[in-house]
């Protein structure tokens, strides 16, 4: 039970997918406008994740080592065509949203170098905690990110105003510099709290 | 359809709609592949080589096979498996004939299969109903700005080693900065095609 839960934790803050290992950047930037859209964008990333690294995990013995590569591109890509059809049929509105970013989780390098670097070593159980807690630990940045981008871009949270309704809106943080501008700022902020040596 | 609408596609593809800049596309390479100028012109060149290969090859199965028989919910699987095969392939045929450009650009080939830049321009290559041509030119387009982006960035990481940069700053955070400066002065395009 405590492996399960380092493993959990591992993805949150020690090697948080994002801001540590600089990956699965492209949809965190650019869904980040809205709170809404970070939200499905990581249940998503988190439904993907989990379901392809279980199977992964679950065949690892049986998949020879030469063919590996293809073999999670089929699992992985299985599971964001089952998203990105549901999506299309109940989330329509959201599903225009978050466009092409939902089809580009199956090159998100978290779901790749999760299945290669854990899934296809370990056993079902701790690979569910590891896909869990980095699916959390990304959802956690792009809310992050999205809660100050919707706050000072729109003056909204959720869509709801909170700031009063003469505010401009900053530019910036609706644009892509404002994305950029803003994880810089957090790595930095991580950095600060959490130092490493190998910087 | 005249030279100048193609002209458009390829300047809008390159600058007003660069695709790291303006789209957030591909930013694991360019993060990744940008600390000198000579690894970055190595990787221009094999995203720009096997975007314009993909791009032809998705259009001609999407538009003859997959249309007519209403396949068209195998898109993401298929077209990732596509660029997997095509990389698969370059590599060992560079590897024989053209031993030189392998060099060049031999080692960034595996990379590229999981390079979201090139899926993303076969579904965009789709989705605007683009002829063949319009196809090629897009895709060249998107791969220069590609290129530019990645070039720059290079260059600024270059002289970032000999400026001082507050401690917690150091390593990507200054890296998103100056991303961001960059992402600001390309905005200066947004415009320029109507």
């Amino acid at each position: 039970m405590k492996e399960f839960w380092d493993c959990f934790k591992n993805g949150i803050v020690g090697e948080n997918p994002v801001l540590r290992l600089m990956i699965g950047l492209c949809s965190v930037l650019a869904v980040s406008v809205r709170l809404e859209n970070c939200l499905f964008m990581g249940a998503a990333v988190i439904f993907v994740l989990t379901g392809s690294n279980l199977v992964i995990s679950a065949i690892r013995n049986f998949v020879p080592n030469e063919v590996r590569i293809p073999i999670f591109i089929v699992v992985i890509s299985t599971f964001t065509t089952i998203v990105d059809l549901v999506m299309k049929a109940y989330l329509p509105a959201l599903s225009e949203a978050l466009g092409v970013f939902i089809p580009l989780i199956v090159v998100n390098c978290i779901i790749m170098a999760r299945a290669e670097a854990f899934a296809s070593r370990k056993p079902v159980i701790l690979t569910i905690a590891d896909s869990l807690g980095m699916g959390v630990g990304y959802t956690l940045v792009i809310a992050a990110i999205g809660v100050v981008r919707e706050l000072f871009g729109y003056g909204q949270f959720f869509y709801h105003q909170i700031f009063p309704s003469s505010y401009q809106g900053m530019m910036i943080m609706i644009l892509p510099p404002g994305a950029f501008l803003l994880i810089g700022i957090y790595i930095a902020l991580l950095n600060h709290f959490h130092r490493r040596d190998n910087l | 359809m005249s030279a100048m609408d193609l002209f458009k596609i390829f300047i809008s593809a390159a600058l007003v709609d660069n695709i790291i800049l303006a789209r957030y596309i591909g930013l694991c390479p360019y993060i990744g592949m940008s600390s000198n100028v000579a690894n970055s012109l190595g990787m221009g060149m094999a995203v720009t080589f096997v975007m314009v290969l993909a791009s032809i090859a998705t259009w001609a199965l999407w538009n003859f096979i997959f249309v007519p028989l209403g396949l068209e919910y195998l898109q993401i699987m298929v077209f990732i498996l596509v660029i997997a095969v095509l990389v698969q392939l370059l590599e060992a045929i560079l590897k024989k004939t053209v031993p030189n450009l392998y060099q060049a650009m031999g080692i960034y080939l595996p990379l590229i299969t999981t390079n979201c830049a090139i899926l993303a321009v076969t579904f965009f290559g789709v989705d605007y109903n683009y002829n063949l041509l319009q196809v090629v030119v897009y895709s060249i387009g998107v791969a220069l700005g590609f290129t530019i982006a990645l070039l720059l960035l290079a260059g600024i990481r270059e002289k970032l080693r000999f400026s001082k940069v507050p401690q917690f700053y150091q390593g990507y955070p200054i890296v998103f900065i100056s991303t961001c400066l960059l992402a600001i002065a390309f905005m200066g395009f947004k415009g320029l095609v109507k």
